[in-house]
């Protein structure tokens, strides 16, 4: 514990300081270097992976299965529905997937009879799934809706209770900077984007929200304390609550981060957790990237925000100017 | 920090006490159930993980109108009728959003399926012949015999042709032995299509009367409102007897009238009409006058319900709503089941890492963290398993996925906590008043950030459908029983632990040793020593005393904060 408990000592008192707000243009341009080229990744990549929830079609799931042969599947789809554009992968050891575009109740009888006897199962081994082309729509705008509310509603409460806007917005940026740069990772690892894949994201918002209203929390408590006599620019306050809140993001995120990274790790060797695991890499990626966002991105934007307004300016500019003073001409200072 | 030496300590006592209610209570409330009704000790859980089909159903309106609220829910109590008819059991029927999911453990098959889309009918029919609900007789022996299957060879055609939808001779040879043969206990499955201008055979819905019924006179589609209330007499007075009042359209005004005016005369049975909801009889009320005006009002037994019940069915079973099949989805047991376990497994893995780091992190103030972890566990636990008996809340996988996750939002809880006491030390307090300073301002973080968490379930859960909602279910639940821990075992555990000897002493091992966190000032009685004064830590004492200087003393101060030669002692 020596070691971080050390550094957090150095960072509470100032000891050690990452330059967060100071250096900002440098996280400015990492960030929006990162948000363009999460924008691009899917671009270039044709779009994402949508999962079929939300292209629609038929879905038979084999499992046991002896030998997964994946010809044996898309000869026995093709025996049943000979025109049917069907997509066949392995899931764990032990089971194979086919996708195939919709088809009636009646081929999807036949086709699971088909899968039934060319791997030599019973019936019920054949899982199905039917998903109608509106559904995956239909879970997603009402999703986006959810969160056009959440958002507003957010903004709205954290305004009151910071008694300033300015802390809303500069969290709006960091999360829509933690949304864009997620469904970058996303769309560069080709995982399917799932209906699970859509609650991840949603609770990503809601974590990252949750991380920066921790930070900003303890910025107002430093600007609000140090009141006028500060000896800190109004920046220099927002970095030193940065870096004593420092220890508290690693741990949160690490403590966060781990039974999330043991369910994707987990779910993505083990059949059958897809939804688990879909859940679980968007939150991965999500609790890391909020809490970097937080730290480079929503915090020095919020000094930024406040800088220039008159009063906190003219402090500023009276700070600095005292210290400039204090270093030029050095006055013999009386003992106390 | 001028702290009553008992206060803390009570308040503690007090918190914790407050706590153990809660978990009694709770589980009173859970064992209380699972002695005296149907809860159990292990949640009910969601077709992911039990196995089972879901059909997520869009209900079709005529002239693709949008369904109300008051549609929908009258055609999930249609839909649950003709499942249960089928003789599935445990089927849920529930809406979401604009849609019906039908969740049935097991496979469904072909025919529910068929019976799930069809579009419920009703239809007013003339009642012909009532009867006893049985197909037994006693035969000359003496003993209940049950009347034969209808001969096939037996004619089935009207011997005159019907003079009106009231005649007898409607009924047939054949007829009648299938009448007689008919068991109420197996009545004509709803959803099935029976011919609209032939009589028919149909039961009262709760099985007591077997009718055959006439050809279809009037269609429910004719039905513009249909409301309870009490009957009143021509002066206006009530009656205190509850009754159902019909307004039928211009067509069926005249049809009604038609029907009212011929079966106004007859003999009993032949003035009831039969109202006919997928092929069950939900009323069959006498004619008692000639009604022109469109406006029957059906009274008879009723309570408030009975005559709510029938209303409901009459205004909104009328409607033609069909519905399409949206997504099915069938998951087998053994699969649902791996996936409950697999969700444990990472869980329990997750947990121990967790336990891992924050006992390296934090010593031995991680087993509070562990402690915490526990008692929200238990509590979790305990509200999942009341809420899946009392409102029919089911574990999903995204449930299970939201509880996993909530593992490290709580445990942050205790970061935050902690931290904020640790800051304290470092500003040279005593433990005690570290405690009480920190958690005064973690509270209100926690407070803030929690606030955040909880409005984000609300608004997902509100808005959003299907897994979104489990999950954002779980999250709520988790967040309220956070703040509940940390307020009531957290918080109130380190005022305690504060007190004790090994705490208090900072010993290295407690995770609260003042000299590891850098801390100057030791003990209650002490001064502080001026150790190694480095430029930044002076410019730190200056700023303490800043504050207390005057305005001469402040000017002459912001000369010299910065240089950093001086130290300028001023006890804290």
């Amino acid at each position: 514990m020596a070691s971080l408990t050390t550094f957090g000592n150095d960072l509470y008192t100032g000891k050690r300081s990452f330059n967060f707000v100071g250096n900002r243009r440098v996280w400015f341009t990492v960030a929006i270097l990162l948000v363009l080229a999460s924008i691009l990744v899917p671009v270039v990549k044709g779009g994402f992976n949508l999962s079929f929830e939300f292209t629609g079609g038929s879905q038979f799931t084999v499992s046991p299965v002896a030998s997964a042969d994946q010809d044996l599947a898309t000869d026995a789809v093709a025996s049943v529905v000979p025109d049917a554009v069907s997509k066949v992968s392995t899931v764990g050891d032990d089971s194979v997937r086919i996708q195939t575009n919709q088809l009636t109740s009646d081929e999807t009888n036949d086709v699971t009879a088909a899968l039934a006897e060319a791997f030599d199962v019973e019936e019920n081994a054949v899982a199905t799934s039917f998903i109608g082309a509106s559904w995956g729509q239909d879970v997603t705008r009402q999703a986006i809706t959810g969160l056009v509310i959440f958002l507003a509603l957010a903004f709205i409460t954290m305004a009151l209770y910071f008694r300033t806007w300015k802390m809303s917005a500069a969290a709006m940026l960091g999360l829509l900077d933690v949304l864009v740069i997620s469904l970058g990772v996303y769309a560069l690892s080709g995982f399917e984007v799932s209906p699970a894949a859509v609650i991840g994201f949603l609770t990503i918002l809601g974590y990252s929200l949750y991380d920066t209203v921790v930070v900003f929390d303890k910025i107002r408590e430093n600007t609000t304390e140090d009141g006028d006599n500060s000896p800190r620019t109004f920046g220099e306050s927002v970095n030193l609550a940065v870096n004593q809140t420092l220890v508290r993001s690693i741990n949160t995120s690490v403590v966060a981060a781990l039974p999330v990274a043991s369910i994707l790790v987990i779910g993505n060797f083990v059949l059958g957790a897809e939804t688990l695991r879909d859940i679980s890499l968007s939150l991965f990626v999500g609790i890391l990237i909020a809490t970097y966002s937080t730290i480079f991105v929503a915090a020095p934007l919020y000094a930024l925000f406040r800088q220039n307004e008159p009063e906190i300016r003219k402090r500023d500019e009276r700070i600095l100017e005292a210290r400039k003073r204090s270093t030029e001409s050095p006055v013999v200072a009386p003992a106390v | 920090m001028a702290q009553s030496k008992l206060t803390p300590t009570r308040m503690a006592g007090r918190s914790l006490t407050w706590l153990g209610v809660i978990t009694l209570a709770l589980l009173g409330i859970l064992v209380g159930g699972i002695i005296w009704s149907s809860a159990s000790w292990a949640p009910k859980l969601a077709l992911d993980l039990e196995g089972g089909t879901q059909m997520i159903l869009k209900p079709n309106l005529e002239g693709g109108e949008q369904a109300t609220p008051e549609q929908l829910a009258q055609a999930v109590s249609i839909i649950r009728q003709r499942v249960d008819a089928s003789g599935v059991s445990e089927a849920e029927v529930n809406t979401e959003g604009n849609n019906v999911v039908v969740s049935i453990p097991g496979e469904a098959d072909e025919e529910t399926r068929k019976r799930i889309e069809a579009s419920a009918k009703l239809e007013f029919r003339a009642v012909l012949v009532a009867g006893q609900p049985s197909n037994t007789f006693v035969g000359e022996d003496g003993t209940e015999t049950p009347y034969p299957s209808p001969d096939p060879a037996l004619p089935n055609t009207p011997t005159a042709e019907p003079t009106s939808p009231s005649d007898l001779s409607q009924i047939t040879p054949a007829l009648e032995a299938q009448f007689q043969a008919f068991d109420c206990n197996e009545p004509v499955e709803p959803g099935v299509v029976q011919p609209a201008d032939e009589p028919i055979i149909a039961c009262e819905a709760d099985g007591s009367v077997k009718y055959i019924l006439g050809p279809v006179e009037v269609e429910g589609s004719k039905i513009t409102d249909a409301t309870n209330g009490m009957r009143t007499t021509q002066t206006g007075a009530t009656t205190g007897e509850w009754a159902v009042n019909l307004v039928f359209n211009g067509q069926g005004t005249d049809q009604f009238a038609e029907v009212t005016s011929r079966l106004n005369g007859l003999e009993s049975p032949q003035n009831q009409f039969a109202i006919v909801l997928d092929n069950q009889v939900i009323s069959a009320p006498q004619t008692l006058a000639v009604i022109s005006d469109g406006k029957p009002e059906i009274s008879g037994n009723f309570t408030q319900e009975s005559s709510k019940t029938l209303a409901d069915q009459l205004k909104y079973g009328a409607l033609p709503i069909s519905f399409v099949v949206q997504s099915s989805d069938q998951i087998s047991a053994t699969l649902g089941s791996s996936q409950l376990e697999i969700g444990i497994i990472a869980g329990l893995i997750g947990l121990a890492l967790v336990a891992v780091y924050t006992l390296f992190q934090y010593r031995l103030l991680g087993t509070v963290t562990l402690a915490s972890l526990v008692v929200a566990a238990v509590l979790t636990y305990l509200v999942i398993a009341i809420l899946s008996w009392r409102n029919g809340y089911r574990l999903s996988l995204a449930g299970v996925a939201g509880l996993i996750v909530a593992i490290g939002f709580t445990a942050d809880s205790f970061i935050v906590y902690f931290e904020r006491i640790r800051d304290e030390l470092r500003d040279g307090r005593g433990l005690e008043s570290a405690v009480e300073a920190g958690w005064k301002r973690a509270k209100r973080t926690i407070y803030a950030s929690k606030g955040v968490n909880l409005l984000a379930a609300i608004v997902l859960y509100v808005l959003a459908v299907g897994n979104v909602k489990g999950f954002a279910f779980t999250l709520g639940v988790t967040t309220v029983i956070d703040v509940i821990v940390v307020l009531l075992f957290t918080h109130p555990t380190l005022q305690l632990l504060a007190r004790t000897k090994f705490f208090s002493s900072g010993h290295p091992l407690s995770g609260l040793d003042p000299t590891a966190l850098g801390a100057v000032y030791r003990g209650r009685a002490q001064f502080r020593q001026p150790v190694d004064v480095s430029k930044t830590k002076a410019a730190k004492s200056s700023r303490e005393a800043t504050k207390r200087q005057t305005i001469a003393e402040r000017k002459q101060a912001e000369l010299i904060a910065a240089g950093g030669s001086t130290s300028q002692e001023k006890d804290s």
